[in-house]
């Protein structure tokens, strides 16, 4: 009893699940160290520095923004993998202003001028990502080839570049080749997909239609799937990207076709878009779709017998 | 008389740790209260009108209050004494100002002799719902509806099964369990009578997979006593007990909007009401009494015998009253029981446990759109966008949302890892459009 021998009253449910914010984001982060592992064994102190910078970036930018929204400045977990997600997504080389520049875009801008956590329509670090494609276009295309800890980094263009010989697709699976940070490893990435699919943060659906799409339209127009599925950041952009909850479907059919829609993107862009990649603009397109594709795919409610009498 | 050995499942819903620790205790007879008080509205439907006036004296099982309109319920003094008063008090699942009659217990526990019943076979179904009703029996699984009511089935209507409601799928609950293990010849016989009333197609007994040994001992007394009930093992998981998820489950349809399961050819009672039943045909006892669990941050969880109107007070102090740390007092299991600001509050028909807890202190954070409430949601509605329509004040939205499916088991609000009280603001939304249509 409190010292007044006064009764607390709250309502029900008086029990809860485990599962909180934090819980669930730094699972997140903990299935992101593969990938993160990968970039620091292939690109060495580049890789440390990118990330080290991008993650400070990020959090230094949420205090601020907070402050200046008058808001609760508090570390769960989210805007730790924006920072991560964004460095892993960029070159190695990104001098490291830029990599703060993007950091902040992606926090101050696409994240918290929409509300917070939550309130945002596109995936900040794409949004990051894309903005510095715009302001810093020649740095954001200089791609070296995996050096670990050797000091000299030698340029190459990236597999979808289509000026290298294409590379062999063990190179691709296991991340000998020229990419971002995080994108190279396929194993690293899976490994991490992996773990989120096992624990249930993830719905399996998304990474399954988007890299199933892509591999059967890419191979409908002639192309290689395996290469297309295993190049680029097509993983990545799968198991940690489109998967934000935020910004994709609440539904598991809209998240089926967020999935498809992003894969056809991706192939259209690559193929016929003046861009070797097409994964960061698709998936923020398919974030812009989701309010609509949320309106359309509703659950069937018990006792109803059609999800349209739902309203 | 056949069993099968497939579990059946509901789908959706939430596995919450199963702490139930009073399960191994048998069932307790608490010494009588010093003082009962008796709420005149313990079930759906009108306020009873009093039958005696302070200074009367009263048996235990006497009818004191009568019941009024359509869902009409007699209310019975629970132990022979003196009535104190007429007393008024503040409901607090409604906040309404109710009214109940105080009864100071004489200690003698002096019963009004009952109408044993000698030849139940003899009893028209009319005669059987008349001693259902002048005994006051309601669901007391929790939605305490009228029982004479439910049971009386309008001509025409087929009744394909007839599901006896074992789940107590609530966490912490065990007072079904030790039912059907100390009196599941008694609850039984209830069935059977149920079951004269209805003619269903067939008998089914739901019981959770995790009270193996009262699977085992209904099917032992069913061959024993060579009736036709079939005893259906469900995988552990709540609102198992919930009664569409059940119908939807055995019998693979669903009960339709705005229905009751009688449109999807079902009849669903609770353990308890049906040893009720068979107390009221054949023993011509009224409701006088139910098995509560006493559980929670209580030095000795039990389950209790408990005469209807016991403050909740003398049941804490049997069981060896609150921890130190405990602070706050539920009726009612843990995802839907409602918290009492005051320890005299009664037991009134249908609260099935007292729950013993500490205050926990929560944070609503901003929605992630995870999912998570539409996984759990055992009716497939969108918990996310109500609680978002009702805190926005949108609640004609809410309604075309399917606000009123809702059944509030708290499942949404217990998976949300951003702490929002989605139930809470379901039930709040619901208020205000009951407010809206009565004009207030």
């Amino acid at each position: 009893m409190s010292a007044q021998g006064l009764l607390s009253v709250s309502a029900a449910p008086h029990i809860k699940g485990r599962s909180s914010i934090p819980r669930t984001m730094y699972t997140v982060v903990l299935a992101l160290l593969f990938p993160t592992g990968a970039a620091i064994y292939f690109f060495g102190f580049n890789a440390i520095k990118v990330i080290a910078t991008s993650i400070a970036s990020t959090i230094v930018t949420d205090y601020l923004m907070k402050k200046l929204r008058g808001r609760a400045f508090a570390l769960d977990g989210s805007t730790v993998i924006t920072g991560l997600l964004l460095a892993l997504i960029l070159p190695p080389t990104t001098p490291l202003w830029m990599v703060a520049v993007g950091a902040f875009f992606a926090i101050a801008i696409a994240r918290e001028a929409f509300g917070g956590l939550g309130q945002n329509i596109f995936n900040p670090a794409l949004a990051g990502r894309a903005f510095m494609q715009l302001a810093f276009p020649l740095a954001m295309s200089t791609w070296v080839m995996p050096q670990g800890f050797k000091p000299d980094a030698v340029t190459s263009a990236t597999p979808l570049g289509g000026v290298t010989a294409e590379p062999a697709m063990l190179d691709l699976f296991f991340g000998k080749t020229a990419g971002s940070l995080g994108e190279t490893s396929v194993l690293a990435i899976l490994l991490g997909g992996a773990l989120l699919i096992a624990l249930r943060i993830i719905d399996w659906r998304i990474p399954l239609a988007y890299i199933g799409t892509v591999a059967v339209f890419s191979l409908a127009l002639g192309e290689d799937p395996l290469f297309q599925i295993l190049s680029g950041g097509l993983m990545l952009g799968a198991f940690f990207l489109a998967t934000d909850y935020v910004t994709s479907p609440i539904t598991c059919w809209g998240r089926v076709i967020f999935g498809v829609g992003a894969g056809i993107l991706t192939v259209i862009i690559r193929l016929y878009g003046s861009l070797p990649e097409g994964v960061c603009f698709s998936i923020l397109i398919m974030n812009a779709l989701v309010p609509v594709i949320d309106s359309c795919v509703k659950p069937r409610p018990y006792g109803l017998k059609r999800a349209k009498e739902a309203g | 008389m056949n069993t099968t050995n497939r579990h059946r499942a509901i789908r959706h819903g939430i596995k919450p740790p199963d702490k139930r620790c009073a399960t191994d205790s048998p069932i307790e007879t608490p010494p009588l209260p010093r003082k009962v008080i008796i709420p005149l509205r313990q079930h759906q439907g009108e306020a009873g009108k009093p039958l005696v006036k302070a200074g009367d004296r009263v048996l235990a099982g006497q009818k004191i209050a009568e019941g009024e309109g359509v869902l009409a319920l007699p209310i019975h003094a629970t132990v022979s004494g003196f009535v104190a008063g007429i007393i008024s008090f503040v409901e607090p699942k409604s906040g309404q100002v109710e009214q109940a009659v105080a009864i100071d217990s004489d200690g003698q526990d002096e019963h009004i002799k009952p109408s044993a019943c000698q030849d139940p076979q003899a009893l028209s179904k009319d005669e059987i719902l008349n001693r259902i009703k002048e005994a006051g029996v309601a669901g007391l699984g929790g939605a305490v509806f009228p029982t004479y009511r439910k049971l009386a089935v309008p001509a025409g209507k087929i009744i394909d099964a007839l599901i006896l409601n074992g789940c107590e799928c609530e966490p912490c609950l065990s007072g079904d369990h030790r039912l059907m293990l100390e009196y599941g010849k008694e609850v039984l016989l209830g069935l059977d009578i149920i079951k004269k009333l209805v003619s269903p197609g067939r008998v089914y007994i739901a019981i959770e997979d995790n009270k193996a040994d009262a699977i085992d001992n209904l099917r032992r007394l069913i061959s024993e006593m060579s009736l036709d009930f079939e005893v259906v093992a469900f995988k552990s998981r709540y609102p198992a007990g919930a009664e569409r998820l059940l119908v939807k489950a055995l019998l693979g349809r669903e009960i339709p909007h705005k229905g009751l399961p009688l449109d999807a050819g079902a009849i669903v009672q609770n353990v308890s009401t049906a040893r009720a039943i068979f107390d009221a045909v054949i023993r011509g006892k009224p409701l006088t009494e139910q098995v509560v669990t006493v559980t929670g941050a209580v030095n000795s969880p039990k389950n209790v015998m408990v005469r209807l109107g016991t403050p909740v007070r003398d049941l804490i102090e049997y069981c060896g009253g609150m921890a130190a740390e405990a602070d706050e007092v539920v009726l009612g299991g843990p995802m839907t029981g409602f918290a009492i600001a005051d320890l005299d509050y009664p037991v009134t028909k249908g609260v099935r446990c007292v729950l013993v807890k500490e205050a926990a202190a929560t944070e609503e954070k901003p929605c992630i759109r995870c999912g998570s409430c539409l996984d759990a949601c055992p009716m497939y509605l969108q918990p996310f966008l109500l609680a978002r329509c009702a805190r926005s004040g949108r609640y004609d939205e809410s309604c075309r949302l399917q606000l009123n499916q809702c059944f509030e088991c708290g499942c949404c609000a217990y998976v949300c890892p951003a702490g929002i009280p989605i139930t809470q603001y379901i039930k709040m939304a619901k208020r205000e459009l009951c407010r809206k249509a009565d004009g207030r």
